[in-house]
């Protein structure tokens, strides 16, 4: 089913390119970006805490993935 | 053999979305390139403490970026453990010991893609990993989407203290699809895909199960795939304050489902001061072979609480102070954080005492970081 | 998994759109949009003003890495053309002007630093990277635009300087 979705979705595009239809732009321009910048904004913004903290968290809970932070695979008891 | 399967469907995977991205790195015309990660030094100190567990250690990351073309960075971790948790003093005696773990990653920029390459070891008296990952980083539609496609693999060594004629091996395949996406000047979001599989000895050496009361060594699967998939957003709030809320939805070939759910609110007090604080929540349904005390015989039986049915609530805070600053030279930061863990077992019980179990336990973590 | 089929389709398309967006408002032969703007320094500057003059302009904020990389060396080609008909104009783009200024004094900037805090003329220039460098010949056409920074890419800008001097 989510490929057929996919494949609406492929469809949908070419036919809107082909038929001139803006794709669309970038809405959020390069000089508009200072608040994006700050590193309070980071997701990830100290590593070796991150790690620590995903480390505690792998050894203690099933789930596991996606968390962001890279480096994992420890495969610790 | 059915264990390579989950193996080979990654690989394709893989395959095709390397290919998808390789053949965007080509056909963008001469964008921009995008930056090397900056240079940053961090040491860190690092202790848990709960539920009869304190492990603590140093840390060091060390990352510099070499002709503007590369950037290196290496990382050591130390584990002092003294384990006297509730499997240990229920089943086993109180023991120290300590876990290395060494990593080094090069980061090279092309047009505008990052390629991360990095390597793993670490290194317990009784267990010892090493893992290669390549994660690539794309930048498409005007750098407003970011686009991570990423792969470990990882293979495990084995053995059990007091018996020197075991000896068993575990192989890990991660792979891991993001998307990172600009909303608006303020806000951005991403979703975060990752599926693991594991083959191999995944279970412990030491810890037993529990059939008709008696106990008995643990019998867990040799095979293991699991899924993850998270969202999460991110917004500046105009006030030098920033609020960001996470979601994940875990499930694997085990049986178990896991809900995480975080929110945190980060804001700059004058001119030297930063603040996080963090709310988590965990909630997890027990593996299909998990059991507190089996009633019957089954091929897999274990009573490791981690695939228990249990919750976790975690509140976490970090204060970080801008110590030294050169604009252009050096940045020095002093930073502390601290965690206190809540996690409260329901089919789990405490021998001890017949209720069931639940720990708390605190990290604390004090570290300088410095970009030069 | 039926996600990573779709997705495999979806990601050409996203960099399809990346390319079908990869245009700017400026283009290559065209006059540079004309623009008066307050320098640090006080007194209001106008590139119109120029005409006669090799200009070259630079879009850059305090928050963005590549541009405090590049600063030093564009303050190297001004000092060493500036005699000859060369004008550098540094344009920064910062919603606070007085993190402009403070960064040019710690930077030691010699060439003039304009202040686009409205956005007005990045909005009528639409860079699509930062930080951006135009050159504009004596005429007050564009001749060479440079998106981003990258090492190495100041000794491009001495000799594209030089053949727009030579003209």
């Amino acid at each position: 089913m989510t490929s057929r979705v996919g494949c609406l979705a492929i469809a949908l595009s070419v036919l809107a390119v082909l038929g001139g239809c803006a794709v669309p732009q970038p809405w959020v321009k390069p000089y508009e970006r200072e608040g994006l910048s700050d590193p309070i904004m980071r997701l990830n913004r100290d590593a070796l805490a991150a790690k620590h903290s995903e480390h505690v968290r792998d050894i203690r809970e099933a789930g596991r993935g996606a968390t962001g932070v890279q480096g994992g695979g420890c495969g610790c008891k | 053999m059915a264990a390579s399967k989950p193996a080979d469907r990654i690989n394709a995977r893989l395959l095709a979305a390397l290919a998808s991205l390789l053949g965007g790195v080509f056909v963008t015309g001469a964008a921009r390139a995008v930056p090397l990660p900056e240079n940053r030094a961090e040491a860190m100190v690092h202790t848990y403490k709960g539920g009869g567990v304190t492990a603590t250690g140093p840390a060091l990351l060390v990352r510099k970026s070499i002709a503007d073309k590369i950037s290196l960075t290496g990382t050591y971790y130390l584990d002092a453990v003294s384990n006297a948790s509730i499997d240990v003093v229920t089943t086993a005696s109180p023991y120290k010991e300590n876990r290395n773990d060494f990593g080094l990653a090069a980061d090279y920029a092309v047009r505008d893609s990052l390629v991360t390459l990095a390597v793993g070891a670490s290194k317990e008296p009784d267990y010892s990993t090493r893992s290669l990952s390549l994660d690539i980083a794309q930048e498409t539609f005007g750098g407003m989407t970011t686009v991570n496609v990423g792969f470990t693999r990882a293979a495990d060594e084995v053995t059990k203290i007091g018996d020197s004629s075991f000896l068993d091996q575990a192989k890990h395949w991660q792979f891991r699809l993001g998307i990172t996406q600009i909303l608006t000047p303020k806000w951005l979001a991403s979703v975060n895909l990752e599926a693991i599989a594991d083959t191999g000895y995944l279970g412990n050496t030491y810890r037993v199960a529990r059939v008709f009361g008696a106990a008995v060594p643990e019998r867990h699967p040799r095979t293991r795939s699991s899924r993850a998939v998270k969202f999460r957003a991110i917004g500046n709030l105009g006030g030098r304050d920033a609020v960001r809320a996470e979601y994940r939805y875990f499930w694997d070939t085990w049986d178990i489902k896991a809900h995480t759910i975080e929110g945190g609110y980060s804001r700059y007090f004058g001119q030297s001061f930063l603040a996080d604080g963090y709310v988590r929540y965990y909630t997890q349904t027990a593996a299909l072979f998990y059991s507190d005390n089996a009633q019957g015989e089954t091929t897999y039986v274990s009573r490791n609480r981690q695939l228990s049915n249990f919750d976790n609530l975690v509140i976490g805070g970090k204060l970080s102070f801008d110590w030294k600053k050169q604009p252009g030279l050096y940045d020095l930061k002093a930073n502390a954080g601290v965690e206190l863990y809540n996690l409260k077992y329901k089919n789990f019980t405490d021998i001890r005492n017949g209720s069931p179990y639940s720990l708390r336990a605190a990290v604390l973590q004090l570290y300088l970081t410095a970009t030069y | 998994m039926n996600i990573a089929v779709t997705i495999r389709w979806c990601l050409p398309l996203l960099l399809a759109g990346a390319l079908a967006s990869a245009h700017a408002s400026v283009q290559l032969s065209s006059s540079a949009p004309d623009f008066t703007l307050k320098s640090v320094a006080g007194p209001n500057l106008r590139l119109q003003e120029q005409r006669g003059q090799v200009v070259m302009i630079n879009f850059w904020a305090t928050w963005c890495g590549p541009c405090r990389q590049e600063m030093p060396h564009l303050n190297r080609i001004f000092d060493k053309y500036r005699a000859t008909g060369f004008v550098l104009l540094g344009v920064n783009i910062d919603d606070d002007p007085r993190a402009a200024a403070d960064l040019a004094a710690k930077l030691g900037l010699r060439f003039p630093v304009l202040l686009d805090t409205d956005k007005k003329v990045s909005r009528a220039y639409d860079m699509s990277a930062m930080p951006a460098t135009l050159l504009v010949d004596r005429d007050g056409r564009v001749r060479y635009i440079h998106r981003g920074y990258r090492d190495g890419v100041e000794k491009t800008y001495e000799e594209q300087v030089r053949s727009l001097l030579k003209e």
